[in-house]
């Protein structure tokens, strides 16, 4: 693969290197700005619970996925497609709709506690380190779901023809072919999905019940905002850093799974799960999945859709202001991603990990020490109001690169292995090799990534809010605003209207992907 | 030696005309907190009342809430774009005193309908209110904070750390107890459903029907009485008296507009201004309108005692009292 | 005998009947165009396509609703014949059972129909590290140790040079005919019919022909086999 560098390589390395120095910058200007901080018991507290609540939720949320996965992968019903990009839903959702959903569900008044009450048990109190697991994994079981029911699926349908053939039982495919594929799905899986929590923020705020349930991001929140101690801040945050960066290598030997970007459609016709205690099996975990999934998201939309015709003229303008951000973010990321998915591809295999792992910093980065670093650098030359949205745009942009790189690394790395030696053999070079080769090759996997990114920018709350003023806020700023205001009806309605154009965003992004071929 | 500070005092009024002849498009830049400028608070009614006066155009910058208002303001320093930071309380003055960033505000002249006699001369308030626990009519409160740590009721507070709200429930326990603030934070602990970043969180969880009360304003059941016609909200009276929040502004001292900076500090009080915040900001005015307090105001609980530590000695407790706090909690 | 009774299967638009008897012991090479539904014969014969009409049945006994792993059948697919991370005598042994440890006489059995395919010495190999060809013989060695007396191969040795296919189909005439057993075997190479030298099922238009004498097909083939033959 050593090929002399071309334009595009280098620009991988460049957007690689531009999110090093935006991760690590900032939190160095942070800690130039205060000279030099320490860390308290307390912080160190806070990093004992975000390692504890990060693995509990890893572990749950992988352990759940697996049965529902399985089920998925080997039952066809119909709305199956359906259920599974709904599924997907909760990890794309912005955090305080996410967390109203919970309480709406889990709460006090919720619907178990009503269901527990009235036949005389005491209702559920969801505060404290069970409740940020509970959110965590609502947040992350779809996105294990995904990642293990893509491993089953890589799983050669002629594989189990073979096992049929070979008259094997369900035990004997679990032994021969599903146990070997999870032991090298499972602990990628296990690895990203307590990275995501590490960072966790707004969840332990709202659910953490105390102090107590102080995580490193609220730790460093506190130390900005209200503490102004930015020494610590920035010191938390390298530790945060430091911390995933050793779980990581740690988990070296685990290969992050490639079933970001990749089809769920496909069935593969088992024969070794027709009896009937498996298909109730199956049943029950599906129903298990959706309803723990659905039952939030039902109750943002009941409760939002009331108001939703009402929202105040400022709420869709913000919600404007957000799809566009949500745009230009998903357009960075995918722009990022695949320059340094091309980068890797051509890199050996050294220089083109150290890429992929610097452009990867961002699922460990604090947007809060990005944004306040951000701020101290731009503010004495330029209006931070100015900034804002191109700020939030370029900020959620890095946050996401980590998934979109996740799906489009492997997509451009089959895309050189299936079809390199005959564009080598074409002529096919520079640019018109990515847009009549490469890209196509990749679109779907593109499409999915646009759309994570779109959606997870549209909800994000974390860097908007230390730049922008009430004319330039976003959707979850508005929504923030509006409860600030006492208007909790408002707020739903808002918060449904986040739901919708997160899905939205997501939906169309991925579907074009697709085009018209059927998953 | 009262007039010649009244005539001071009201140097920037006269001074009004002139500086408009000057200047014609002057900015004010204003950092304030979100709700303060939202369609839903003050902040419209305010910008158009002083904007027909000052010929001046006035910028609001929403900034979080009041304590990042301030770290906001720290992060800027000396090249802070504002010329007058509105919204911070009488908790934060004095750290915000010794940033060295704010002027004298030279409004000497105003009788301020204040429970306390206000003295600070780097800040002046624009409305106020008592933290209290707010809950349902149907709910039977408790009368002071050894009942409520004795009771089995619920209660959502918010984050001293990261709220104004958080950090007025933990100077109200000291300032009721002093010795034995301790004592009753580990005994309310148990109370405690949640703490959250900041007041809007913990009132939607009240609202969602996560725990009997919620720690507010005593003038919160007006917002839902008077905006909703809903009176099934009530304040608890405690009878240790209530703590106080008042909300002030400062002049920022090395901006090119002070004069303009001190005479819209100077409009604060008056009754353009006054008269909207009780139904916006759901706060009372710092200064009694013409027309009184708006209906509906008047069913609210008038606490007995006022509670409040001069903004000196703020710093100083708080850092003890959020020790204590963050070891009864933690437990 | 297998017996293909009034059977119509449905894939989609496509459909393909077949209605013959096949007697035991018989090598039958099934011939017929691409796309013509030799593989769909064989599915439906190995349990992976359901019937949508009719009867197929072994010695009189009725495997139309048979889940595959419980059909009389050893199949050996066009690729993906082993599982990877396995090395050849673990896959080999998978025929006697899927599961648990060998005693010493299955281990002997693994070790001897390794053997009898001219792969003795090469137990320890993953696939990977075997040729196209040696891969297919550890297919055919799991085949040998399958107590099961009918064997479909669906194009098995297509990826392989003339000479090796050559000796592949040899080989499975000479293995099938020394353990008895009865073969399908879809083959678009003429001459590996002849080579099977037995049988051949014609596959066109929608239909399987009964078996005739593999030379007979071959020097009169029907209109339908004509045209692929290029005779």
């Amino acid at each position: 693969m050593a090929r002399r560098a071309q334009p595009l390589t280098l620009a991988g390395i460049g957007a690689a290197g531009l999110v090093g120095a935006l991760i690590l910058g900032t939190a160095v200007a942070v800690l130039a700005e205060a000279g030099r901080g320490r860390l308290g018991p307390a912080d160190w507290a806070a990093l004992r619970f975000t390692v504890v609540q990060a693995g509990l939720s890893a572990a749950l949320s992988v352990g759940l996925a697996i049965p529902v996965a399985r089920a998925l992968a080997r039952r066809r019903f119909a709305g199956r497609g359906l259920l599974i990009t709904l599924l997907g839903a909760p990890f794309i959702l912005p955090v305080i709709v996410a967390v109203l959903g919970l309480l709406a569900v889990f709460g006090r008044s919720g619907w178990v506690s009503a269901g527990l009450q009235a036949v005389g048990l005491p209702p559920l109190s969801i505060y404290g380190l069970h409740g940020v697991v509970l959110a965590h994994v609502f947040f992350n079981l779809p996105l294990a779901v995904r990642l293990i029911l893509h491993g089953w699926q890589a799983i050669p349908a002629e594989r189990f023809r073979l096992a049929a053939s070979l008259g094997f039982g369900p035990g004997d495919v679990a032994r021969v072919l599903e146990r070997p594929m999870l032991r090298s799905v499972v602990p990628g899986a296990l690895l990203v999905v307590f990275l995501i929590c590490t960072t966790s923020f707004a969840v332990a705020l709202t659910l953490g019940g105390g102090p107590r349930a102080t995580t490193v991001e609220l730790a460093i929140y506190q130390a900005v905002r209200f503490e102004f101690d930015l020494g610590r801040a920035a010191l938390l945050a390298l530790v945060q850093i430091a911390l995933t960066g050793a779980v990581a290598l740690a988990a070296l030997g685990a290969a992050v799974p490639d079933g970001m970007g990749a089809g769920l459609g496909r069935v593969v016709a088992r024969w070794d799960a027709d009896a009937p205690m498996a298909r109730r099996v199956d049943a029950v975990w599906i129903g298990l999945g959706a309803l723990f999934l659905l039952a939030p998201l039902l109750s943002v939309v009941l409760r939002g859709a009331p108001g939703l015709l009402d929202l105040p003229g400022a709420v869709w303008a913000a919600a404007g202001r957000s799809a566009v951000v949500a745009l230009v973010s998903a357009a960075l990321a995918v722009t990022m991603a695949f320059a340094v998915a091309v980068a890797v591809a051509r890199l050996g295999r050294r220089s083109g990990r150290a890429v992929e792992a610097t452009a990867m910093l961002g699922i460990a980065a604090s947007p809060l020490v990005i944004g306040t670093g951000l701020f101290l650098l731009t503010f004495p030359a330029v209006d931070p109001v100015t900034l804002a949205l191109p700020v939030t745009a370029s900020v959620n942009a890095v946050m996401s690169l980590p998934f979109a790189l996740r799906a489009l690394i492997p997509a451009v790395a089959a895309a050189e292995r299936n079809h390199g030696r005959l564009a080598d053999s074409l002529g096919l070079v520079g640019w018109r090799r990515h847009w009549r080769a490469t890209l196509p090759a990749i679109r779907r996997p593109l499409g999915f990534a646009a759309g994570l990114a779109a959606a997870l920018s549209m909800g994000d709350l974390g860097v908007v809010a230390l730049f922008a003023d009430a004319s330039s806020g976003t959707l979850p700023l508005a929504l923030y605003r509006l409860m600030a205001a006492y208007r909790m009806d408002d707020a739903a309605a808002a918060a449904l209207l986040l739901l919708a154009a997160s899905l939205a965003l997501f939906w169309v992004f991925d579907r074009g992907g697709r085009g018209h071929v059927e998953a | 030696m009262r007039f010649p500070l009244i005539a001071l005092a009201c140097a920037p009024c006269f001074a009004l005309p002139a500086l408009a002849a000057e200047e014609e498009a002057q900015t004010l830049t204003v950092y304030t907190y979100d709700s303060f400028v939202s369609e839903w608070g003050p902040g419209p009614a305010v910008e158009e009342a002083f904007e027909a006066v000052c010929a001046c155009d006035l910028n609001f910058v929403g900034v979080g809430d009041g304590a990042a208002l301030l770290a906001r303001v720290r992060l800027e320093g000396e090249r802070t774009r504002a010329d007058v930071v509105l919204g911070l309380d009488t908790n934060l003055t004095a750290e915000a005193a010794a940033t060295g960033l704010f002027a004298q505000h030279e409004v000497l002249d105003v009788a301020w309908d204040l429970p306390v006699v206000w003295e600070d001369d780097m800040f002046v308030p624009y409305d106020w209110g008592y933290f209290a626990f707010v809950h349902e009519a149907a709910f039977d409160p408790p009368g002071d904070f050894r009942d409520l740590a004795s009771s089995d009721a619920s209660i959502l507070i918010q984050d001293p750390r990261s709220s104004t709200p958080g950090l007025g429930l933990l100077l109200w326990v000291e300032a009721a107890y002093g010795e034995a603030a301790p004592e009753i934070w580990a005994e309310l602990a148990d109370n405690v459903v949640t703490v959250t970043k900041g007041w809007s969180e913990a009132y939607g969880l009240f609202l969602d029907g996560e725990a009997d009360m919620v720690l507010s304003y005593t003038t919160s059941p007006a917002y839902h009485l008077i905006a909703e016609g809903d009176d099934s909200k009530r304040a608890a009276p405690f009878a240790e008296g209530h703590y106080m929040q008042i909300e002030v502004a400062g002049a920022v001292a090395s901006s090119p507009n002070l004069p303009l900076a001190q005479s819209f500090l100077r409009f604060l009080a008056t009754d353009p201004v006054q008269s909207v915040l009780p139904t916006t900001n759901w706060m009372y005015p710092a200064v009694t309108p013409e027309g009184g307090l708006p209906e509906g105001f008047e069913t609210l609980i008038a606490p007995e005692r006022a509670l409040l530590y001069p903004a000196g000695q703020v710093p100083e407790i708080k850092a003890q009292a959020l020790d204590t706090w963050l070891g009864a909690l933690s437990r | 005998m297998l017996r293909l009774e009034g059977v119509r299967i449905r894939l989609g638009d496509f459909a393909l009947a077949a209605d013959f008897a096949l007697p035991a012991g018989a090598l039958a090479a099934v011939l017929g165009p691409s796309g013509s539904g030799k593989s769909t014969l064989l599915g439906a014969v190995g349990g992976f396509l359901p019937v949508a009409q009719g009867r197929i049945s072994w010695t009189g006994r009725d495997l139309t609703d048979l889940p595959p792993g419980a059909r009389p059948v050893a199949t050996i697919f066009q690729d993906n014949n082993l599982f990877p991370h396995m090395d050849a005598a673990a896959n080999v042994a998978l025929g006697l059972r899927p599961g648990g440890r060998l005693s010493a006489a299955e281990r002997a059995a693994v070790d001897g129909a390794l053997e009898r395919v001219g792969l003795a010495g090469y137990a320890g190999r993953r696939p990977a590290d075997l040729s196209g060809g040696q891969q297919s013989r550890v297919a055919l060695a799991r085949m040998l140790v399958q107590d099961r007396p009918l064997v479909t191969l669906d194009e098995p040795f297509a990826a392989l040079g003339p000479a090796l296919r050559a000796e592949m189909v040899a080989l499975v005439r000479d293995l099938a005919r020394d353990a008895g057993r009865t073969v399908l075997m879809v083959t678009h190479a003429p001459e590996d019919a002849r080579r099977l030298g037995g049988l051949a099922i014609a596959v066109g238009d929608g239909r399987a022909a009964p078996p005739v004498p593999v030379a007979q097909l071959l020097d009169d083939p029907p209109p339908a086999l004509r045209d692929y033959l290029g005779g």
